[in-house]
C-alpha cells in the first residue's frame, strides 16, 4: 500500500494485517526503550491545516518510535500563511523528498490529491468531513482488544454525524468488518442519502439496547446558530449518553474531545464500560502500523532496489 | 439596434459539395451543393450541379452534415475582468469550434455589465474581437447586489439583448417583482439564475447519497425548483416574461411543466453537462472539473432532464461555457471555482451520448441547440435559399478526443476532458462570414 487515503478503499484483508502489526508494535510500547530502527533515515512530514492535539501528536511519536525523521509544519506561521497554494506547499516539501506526507485539512479530497502530486507516501490524517482512515482503524483495534471479532454485532454511531469524518471513516470500517451499523441522532445531523452506505438510521435512542457498542460523536456547540438543533440542554435530553442510558454490556466510544455534559454524561465517561483512554493508547500503535505499511510493507519498492545504481541512459541516436 | 455585434469580415463565398443538408425547421434532409454567395446560401443546388463561382471556396463536404448554426443563450467570455480565464476572441473561437453562430454573453464580469457604459465598453471590444455574433446581457440589479435596479431602459437602448445576474439568483422576490414591472418599459427577457442561497448554504455538490458518502455540504434540489415555482408565480402575476437558466433537477422540470401548461410566459434551458453526466463522477477523485453550479445530480434528475428536452418542456441547450483559470480548479473541490467549459464539445458531447445510442433524434437536438435566441429575441437560423448562411458542418463519423489538440478556450476546464467523442465541427458560417476551420478540412479555391 502506497497510500492511506479512505477507508472506503481498504479492504478486509489490509484492514487486519495493519491491526495485525499495531498489535506487534504494542510490544515495543511496553519496553523500556520505546523505540525500533525500522525506518530510521526516512523523513516524513506532518501536513496540518487544521488544529489537532491526539492526532498530529500521536502521529509524531509514531514516527520516533520508528526512528524516522519526523517534522510539523501547521497552517499557522508557515507560507499558507501567505497564501500559497496547496499544490505549490506540496511541491515544496516533495523537494526535500520525504517518504511520507502525513496531511489533515479542512477540505475533502485533499489528501488524494497531495497523493497525485507528490512521489512521497500520503496518510489522510482527516480531510474536511469526508474520512479520517487513521481514527476508524484505531478504533477498530480498540474493539478488537475489547469485544474481539466484529462479524454480526451491533454498533451505533450517535451524534453529529453530518458533520463528522470520524462517523463516515468509522461506519465503512465497522461494515468492512462484519459489524452491523446504526446511525443515531437529530434528522438535521444525520445526512440524506446516508443509508445507499449500508447503515440503518434511528431518530431516537429508543432501540440504543440492541447496540453492543455505542460509539459517540462531539456535539459542536456553534450548530445551534445554524438552525441543526434548537438548544444543546434539547440535544443532550434526547441524544445524551449516561448511566441511564448504557447498559451495563454495552461498551461506549468516543473519538475525543469529549464535550462533558453534552453528548456524554460524566459518570459514564469514566465507567468501566468506557473505551475512551484505551482508544488514545491505540492511536500511537495503530499509527506506527499505518506508517509501517506505507513506507515498509508489502507491494512496497524497497529501500535496496531504490539504491540500485541506475544505467547510464542511451546516448542519442545510440540503438536503444 | 443590433443586440449582437462581431468583428466585420469577408462575407463568404462557399461551396460546400455533396453536404447532407439537414435543417428540421425547412424539413430538409437531403445531399445537395450548398452555394453561399456574399455571405447568404444562394442555393441548395443538386448535389455535383454547382456552379464554378470564381474565388469561392470549395469544399468536399461527402459525408459531412450541413446544419443550422447552433445559438448558445448562456456563456461567460468574462470581459472586463477576468481576461485570464477568457476573453472575447477566445471565447467567440472556442464558440465557432464547437458550431455556434450567436452566443449571448453573461454579465457577472468584474466589474459588472450593469450600465450603458460598460456595456457600450464590451459591445466595442466584441466589435473588434469577437468571430461569432456575441448579445450581452445587463444585470438586473446594480453591482449585482440583488437590491436595486440598473437603468434597465437605458441600457436595453444601449444594446442589452436581456437582462440577468446569472451567477447569483435574485433572493428578493420583490427586486423580481419590480423588475417584471420596469420590463413593460424597458422590455427584455429576464434570466434567471434559480437558486435559493438559504438552501444552497455552504453547499458544494448535489445533496445526496454521494454527498452523504464524502461528507461534502449538498445543494438540494429543492433550492432550484421552489425559486423556479416562486418566479413563474411572480412573471404570472406580473404577465411579465422570463428565462430560467441550466435546469438540473426533476423537479424543476416538473415545476417548469405546470408553469407552461398555466400559460406562463418562460422558457428555459439544459446544459450538455445536466443531459449527460451524474453526481456519481465526483465519487471517485472529487474532481473539481465536475463542480459546477447548479451541481450535477442524480440519474434521475437526468433522465427528467433528457425527457423534458424531448417533450419540449425544455426549450433549448445552453453550455453555460465558465472558463476558469487552473489555479481556481487545482484547489480542494470544496474551494475550487464553479464552472465548466462547454462551447467547443456540445454538440459532439450530445451527439456521442444521446444521438448515437438512440435516446434523443438528431433533429431534436438540432431544434434545441439553434433556438436558445428566441427567448432574447433572436430566431434560430435555417438553411434556405436568401437566408444569411449561419451553417455547421459536421463530421458525424469523426472521433476524436477532447483536449487532444489543446482547446480555442483560454481555459481547460471541462467535465469531458479525454473523453472519446464521435462527431466533430468541421467549419462554421456564422452571419456569412467563415467563423472557424477545422485543420484537417479538405478545401480548394476555385478559378
Amino acid at each position: 500500500m502506497k497510500d492511506l487515503l479512505a477507508v472506503e478503499h481498504l479492504s478486509r484483508d489490509e484492514i487486519e494485517r495493519i491491526l495485525d502489526r499495531a498489535e506487534s508494535f504494542a510490544e515495543v510500547g511496553r519496553r523500556d526503550i520505546k523505540k525500533v530502527p525500522t525506518l530510521r533515515g526516512r523523513t516524513i512530514l506532518n501536513l496540518f491545516y487544521e488544529a489537532s492535539t491526539r492526532t498530529l501528536s500521536s502521529f509524531e511519536i509514531a514516527a520516533k518510535r520508528l526512528s524516522a525523521d519526523v517534522h510539523s509544519i501547521k497552517a499557522a506561521g508557515s507560507a499558507v500563511d501567505k497564501g500559497e497554494s496547496l499544490k505549490d506547499t506540496v511541491a515544496t516539501l516533495s523537494a526535500y523528498d520525504p517518504a511520507a506526507i502525513v496531511i489533515r485539512s479542512p477540505h475533502a479530497g485533499a489528501a488524494e490529491m497531495v497523493s497525485r502530486w507528490t512521489e512521497a507516501s500520503v496518510i489522510n490524517a482527516g480531510d474536511g468531513k469526508h474520512e479520517h482512515p487513521s481514527q476508524a482503524l484505531l478504533d477498530l483495534y480498540t474493539l478488537r482488544a475489547g469485544v474481539g471479532s466484529l462479524e454480526g454485532k451491533r454498533i451505533w454511531i450517535v451524534g453529529d454525524v453530518l458533520h463528522s469524518r470520524v462517523a463516515r471513516s468509522c461506519l465503512l470500517a465497522f461494515n468492512a468488518m462484519g459489524a452491523e451499523v446504526t446511525l443515531a441522532g437529530p434528522p438535521t445531523l444525520i445526512p440524506r442519502g446516508i443509508e445507499a452506505l449500508g447503515v440503518d438510521v434511528a431518530y431516537d435512542l429508543d432501540r440504543l439496547g440492541e447496540a453492543d457498542v455505542v460509539y459517540t460523536l462531539r456535539m459542536q456547540m456553534e450548530r445551534m446558530s445554524e438552525s441543526y438543533v434548537p438548544s444543546l440542554r434539547e440535544y443532550a435530553m434526547r441524544y445524551q449518553i449516561d448511566s441511564r442510558r448504557l447498559g451495563p454490556r454495552q461498551l461506549l466510544m468516543h473519538p475525543g474531545p469529549v464535550n462533558r455534559g453534552v453528548e456524554l454524561a460524566p459518570e459514564v465517561i469514566d465507567s468501566a464500560q468506557s473505551l475512551i483512554t484505551t482508544q488514545v493508547e491505540s492511536g500511537l500503535v495503530v499509527r506506527m502500523a499505518i506508517l509501517y505499511e506505507v513506507l515498509a510493507g508489502q507491494d512496497r519498492p524497497s529501500v535496496r532496489a531504490a539504491a540500485e545504481p541506475v544505467t547510464d541512459p542511451p546516448t542519442i541516436g545510440q540503438p536503444a | 439596434m443590433s443586440f449582437l455585434v462581431s468583428r466585420a469580415g469577408p462575407s463568404a463565398d462557399l461551396v460546400l459539395k455533396g453536404a447532407r443538408v439537414f435543417d428540421p425547421r425547412t424539413g430538409i434532409d437531403e445531399v445537395r451543393d450548398v452555394v453561399v454567395r456574399e455571405g447568404k446560401i444562394a442555393e441548395l443546388a443538386e448535389a455535383g450541379s454547382a456552379p464554378e463561382i470564381e474565388g469561392a471556396e470549395v469544399v468536399d463536404a461527402a459525408g459531412l452534415l450541413a446544419l443550422p448554426a447552433f445559438v448558445d443563450p448562456h456563456v461567460h467570455f468574462r470581459v472586463p475582468g477576468q481576461e485570464h480565464k477568457e476573453d472575447l476572441e477566445t471565447g467567440s473561437r472556442a464558440a465557432a469550434a464547437g458550431g455556434y453562430c450567436a452566443v449571448i454573453a453573461m454579465a457577472n464580469t468584474d466589474p459588472v455589465v450593469d450600465s450603458a457604459a460598460m456595456l457600450g465598453s464590451v459591445r466595442d471590444r466584441a466589435e473588434r474581437e469577437a468571430s461569432v455574433p456575441t448579445g450581452f446581457v445587463a444585470t438586473v440589479t446594480k453591482g449585482m447586489r440583488g437590491g436595486e435596479l440598473t437603468e434597465m431602459a437605458e441600457l436595453r437602448d444601449a444594446g442589452a439583448i436581456g437582462f440577468s445576474d446569472d451567477g447569483l439568483p435574485l433572493a428578493s422576490a420583490r427586486v423580481l417583482d419590480r423588475a417584471l414591472q420596469y420590463q413593460r418599459l424597458a422590455g427584455g427577457v429576464i434570466a434567471l439564475h434559480e437558486e435559493d442561497p438559504d438552501l444552497s448554504g455552504n453547499g458544494v455538490m448535489h445533496e445526496g447519497e454521494v454527498s452523504a458518502a464524502l461528507g461534502l455540504a449538498g445543494i438540494p434540489a429543492v433550492s432550484e425548483s421552489t425559486m423556479i415555482a416562486r418566479d413563474c408565480s411572480l412573471a404570472a402575476y406580473e404577465s411579465a416574461r422570463i428565462h430560467v437558466q441550466h435546469l438540473s433537477a426533476r423537479s424543476s422540470v416538473e415545476e417548469m411543466a405546470r408553469a407552461k401548461a398555466a400559460g406562463v410566459q418562460v422558457s428555459c434551458e439544459v446544459t450538455p453537462h445536466h443531459l449527460t453526466l451524474t453526481d456519481e463522477a465526483i465519487r471517485e477523485g472529487l474532481d473539481s472539473r465536475f463542480k459546477m453550479n447548479p451541481p450535477l445530480r442524480t440519474e434521475d434528475d437526468r433522465q427528467a432532464l433528457i425527457e423534458g428536452l424531448r417533450d419540449g418542456t425544455i426549450d433549448c441547450v445552453a453550455t453555460d461555457h465558465a472558463p476558469h483559470a487552473p489555479e481556481e480548479k487545482e484547489v480542494p473541490f470544496e474551494q475550487a471555482a464553479m464552472g465548466v467549459t462547454g462551447l467547443e464539445k456540445a454538440f459532439a458531447v450530445l451527439h456521442t451520448e444521446l444521438v448515437l445510442p438512440g435516446i434523443l433524434e438528431l433533429g431534436l437536438v438540432v431544434e434545441r441547440m439553434t433556438c436558445g435566441g428566441e427567448p432574447f429575441g433572436i430566431a434560430a437560423p435555417r438553411i434556405e435559399p436568401d437566408a444569411v448562411a449561419n451553417i455547421a458542418l459536421i463530421d458525424p463519423e469523426l472521433e476524436w478526443v477532447v483536449g487532444e489538440e489543446g482547446y480555442e478556450s483560454r481555459s481547460d476546464n471541462t467535465a469531458f476532458a479525454d473523453r472519446p467523442l464521435t462527431g466533430r465541427v468541421m467549419m462554421t458560417v456564422a452571419d456569412g462570414r467563415v467563423a472557424y476551420r477545422q485543420r484537417s478540412l479538405m478545401m480548394e479555391v476555385a478559378g
